[in-house]
């Protein structure tokens, strides 16, 4: 894998990563994301679905809470994950926890790290996680790693023990990986923990980069637990430790302006969990993120920036369907009595399947009457939706336009 | 053969007919294109194909599927629908359209529905509002929905009863179908099937085939059954009907999908077939071989590395095992989609190979080949299949 910058704007990385996967032709665009799957499929997904979405990223992101009790079966089937999951061609790069759902504190020791799988919670030693490893052969996956400094305060003491374990589990890891013929192909990606503890987090920055990984995840930014500033302070001083010429990834940050705040501090890689949980809610992502509008469609985006204002704040008697309490201001929540007529698509302008073919009058529809379509739908105008504000992160870098893609963005902030 | 036309808006040719048994290969112009039968329709109840998009549907060779106007009448209503430009517009589906009267969900699904020669009263489950839901009503909704073809209100009762109500409901159906034919506004667009009734008996069934084919109607649809009556009485109700019904007009048996039906009522001359236990027992987890079922989601399957079935060319089976499906349907919706694509394959493969071996002229051999691949074992053949097949001259070895 080689990582070739093309430049650096306020902070900001565009770039390419060429030579990944097992046939080592495959390449990835730089700021992106991932594509999410859960037990290894895109979420209500099947293969001709997804092939429909534009702009798939080339890299698949595997949880190992949801592949955990596959252990067995991979061993005996021996091929490895890829094509267990029928994606033979697709980079896998495989992390600990599934950031839809997080785990609850305080299980991890020195020796072992739980996650949660569908039968419940495992503990995994630094053994059974590289034993899992061999019969998932990825092509990148995260170390195990104590990422449990998320939850209301982290002591320091607290802080430090996440940089001991997750430095001792790496280079038992990298150990462990020497002597596994079926990972000679795969790239440790290296966990950079400390919670909010600036020393910590200096400390495992400097000491994870001095192991032969190839990548680094910036791990514990997840949450609500650390103040906006602090969080991205130590961002920036974290990375500013980092090697240039590897990615640097991150986890359990999806909404637009997070993402973008997150790639001025030198964060590559992200996870595409929140168009699923705005699937889930029953909602289509709407917010523009074209920073180049023609006057016609100015005026469509900015409706399109009024309808997603104005989510829940109708009140109507009637309304049985009450939109989550998650819901941000950069989706429209479809259920609204509003939309029940609104043969429109989705978003104007939107190029996916779903925009192409389908109303909002039926996607309501589907809704109200518990249909699964809805969610494949939906799924499929918000991955193409999310994919696309990726490739306009891209394209604004290069057309220095960054200042004007950040103010549109924060202006549907709220 | 030249085309029949039945209809302004339909018209049938008949490609080839096996010499032996009643199975007939046709050609049915329908107003949203051709449909070749025998045929097999997936039933898409709310305007949506269970998970699976109207374009994967298309591309499995699927060219007409029926949407249920009782669930679409209450949701989203009939004068949505229209403003859509009718369901094909609402649900973006090009190709042909069946939906029901309604008659049978409000019997089926509604506690408290009373049947009077008005039509069916009943109780909304979603705002508790008091229908009714007469064949006027019904022909209304269903023109608002522009489905190619229509089906009758008829007085469905169930097919175990018996008794004077049996012959009241049969009588009424004709009564009803007058009206339903009176109502249509839209008949050089949509076409009107009727629906014969009469339970299982034979004189009650002969009547109403008797007055219903006096009707210019342009098919016609065996209802009544599939309701957990004897097969034995059941095979019998189906091949008095195709005796008598015109040859011209498709036959639509309502209700019946199970692969050995199909086969066999094919045989008894049906054209048409529709039913929901192919895409319900996906959403549960069991794929359809052409030797039965695998349940999937059980155990055994857990390190089965092979396709579903490694003759069947459907996406799903192309890319994905047993005990992928098996994983991924604790917890995913994608497991369900990825059955449903693979039974709906499987249904109208099943047809697609009926059709052909008709064509072919070998439909005697096709049907002894799918019943020893069904059954593995004379000993298994269903007794009443053998005896309908034998009733058209086809004898199992």
């Amino acid at each position: 894998m080689k990582l070739s910058l093309s430049r650096v704007v306020s902070g900001c990385r565009l770039g390419t990563l060429t030579n990944l996967g097992k046939n080592g032709v495959q390449t990835m665009e730089l700021p992106g994301c991932l594509l999410y799957t859960k037990t290894g499929s895109p979420p209500h997904l099947t293969h001709d679905t997804l092939q429909a979405i534009e702009g798939v990223p080339a890299v698949v992101q595997l949880t190992l809470s949801t592949l955990v009790e596959l252990h067995e079966v991979l061993e005996e089937y021996k091929a490895g994950i890829g094509k267990f999951i029928g994606m033979p061609e697709s980079v896998l790069y495989c992390s600990l926890h599934d950031s839809s759902t997080p785990c609850p504190p305080g299980y991890n020791s020195n020796k072992t790290v739980s996650i949660w799988g569908y039968g419940g919670r495992m503990e995994m030693t630094a053994s059974k996680f590289m034993s899992m490893q061999r019969a998932l052969q990825p092509d990148w996956l995260q170390c195990l790693s104590d990422g449990d400094t998320i939850s209301g305060e982290t002591s320091r003491k607290r802080a430090k023990k996440s940089v001991d374990r997750s430095l001792s589990f790496l280079d038992e890891c990298l150990q462990l990986q020497e002597k596994s013929p079926e990972l000679q192909g795969s790239m440790m990606v290296g966990v950079i923990e400390g919670g909010d503890v600036l020393e910590e987090r200096l400390r495992s920055a400097r000491e994870t980069a001095k192991r032969p990984v190839g990548g680094f995840l910036l791990d514990g930014f997840q949450g609500q637990a650390m103040a906006k500033e602090t969080k991205l302070k130590l961002m920036a001083s974290v990375t500013a430790e980092l090697p240039e010429d590897k990615p640097r990834l991150i986890h359990g940050i999806g909404k637009p302006d997070e993402v973008l705040e997150c790639i001025e501090r030198g964060v590559d890689v992200f996870e595409s969990f929140f168009p699923y949980q705005v699937t889930e809610r029953g909602c289509a992502l709407s917010f523009s993120y074209d920073y180049n509008p023609d006057p016609e469609a100015a005026v469509l985006e900015q409706n399109g920036i009024q309808d997603a204002g104005k989510n829940g704040i109708e009140k109507d008697i009637n309304e049985t369907s009450k939109a989550d309490p998650e819901i941000t201001s950069f989706e429209i929540f479809l259920k609204e009595k509003r939309y029940r007529d609104d043969f429109g698509p989705l978003v104007h302008g939107c190029t996916c399947y779903c925009c192409q073919n389908h109303s909002r009058a039926y996607v309501h529809h589907l809704l109200v009457t518990n249909e699964l379509l809805a969610s494949v739908l939906l799924m499929m105008h918000n991955f193409q939706h999310y994919f696309s504000f990726f490739h306009s992160i891209r394209d604004a870098l290069r057309d220095d336009r960054l200042d004007q893609l950040k103010e549109l963005i924060f202006r549907q902030a709220l | 053969t030249s085309a029949t036309v039945s209809g302004p808006a339909l018209s049938l040719r008949v490609v080839a007919e096996c010499g032996l048994s009643k199975a007939r290969a046709c050609e049915l112009w329908l107003p949203h294109g051709p449909v070749l039968s025998p045929v097999f329709m997936p039933v898409g109840t709310q305007g949506t194909m269970k998970g699976i998009t109207a374009r994967q549907l298309e591309g499995l060779g699927c060219r007409i599927c029926l949407g249920n106007t009782y669930h679409l009448g209450m949701r989203p209503g009939p004068e949505l629908i229209k403003q859509a430009n009718g369901l094909h517009g609402f649900m973006n589906w090009q190709q042909n359209l069946l939906t029901d009267s309604g008659g049978f969900q409000m019997v089926s699904l509604v506690e408290l529905s009373e049947v009077t020669e008005e039509g069916v009263r009943f109780r909304s489950p979603y705002d508790g509002e008091e229908i009714l839901l007469t064949p006027e009503k019904s022909i209304e909704i269903q023109n608002a929905l522009g489905s190619d073809i229509m089906m009758q209100l008829d007085d469905v009762v169930s097919s175990t009863l018996t008794g004077p109500r049996v012959e009241e409901a049969m009588y009424r159906s004709i009564r009803w179908l007058d009206r339903c034919i009176a109502a249509n506004s839209r008949p050089d667009k949509q076409n009107l099937f009727a629906i014969i009734q009469g339970g299982l008996d034979p004189a009650l069934r002969t009547k109403c085939l008797e007055e219903m084919m006096q009707r210019d109607v342009p098919g016609f649809a065996i209802g009544g059954l599939s309701g957990g009556e004897a097969k034995d009485h059941f095979w019998r109700v189906v091949t008095l009907s195709t005796d008598r019904l015109p040859r011209e007009k498709p036959r639509y048996l309502m209700g019946v999908g199970y692969a050995t039906d199909l086969v066999v009522c094919v045989a008894l001359g049906c054209d048409m077939f529709d039913c929901v236990f192919p895409t319900r027992t996906a959403r549960f987890g069991s794929a359809l071989v052409p030797w039965g079922s695998l349940p999937v989601k059980n155990k055994q399957f857990a390190k089965d590395f092979r396709p579903i079935d490694e003759n069947c060319d459907c996406p799903t089976c192309h890319r994905y095992s047993r005990a992928f499906l098996h994983a991924l349907f604790r917890s995913e919706t994608a497991a369900m989609h990825l059955l449903t694509v693979h039974n709906i394959a499987y249904q109208l493969n099943l047809m697609r190979s009926i059709r052909e071996s008709i064509v072919e002229q070998r439909f005697l051999q096709f049907v002894r080949d799918f019943m020893r691949t069904m059954y593995s074992g004379q000993e298994r053949y269903p007794l009443w299949a053998v005896e309908a097949l034998a009733s058209v001259n086809i004898t199992l070895e």
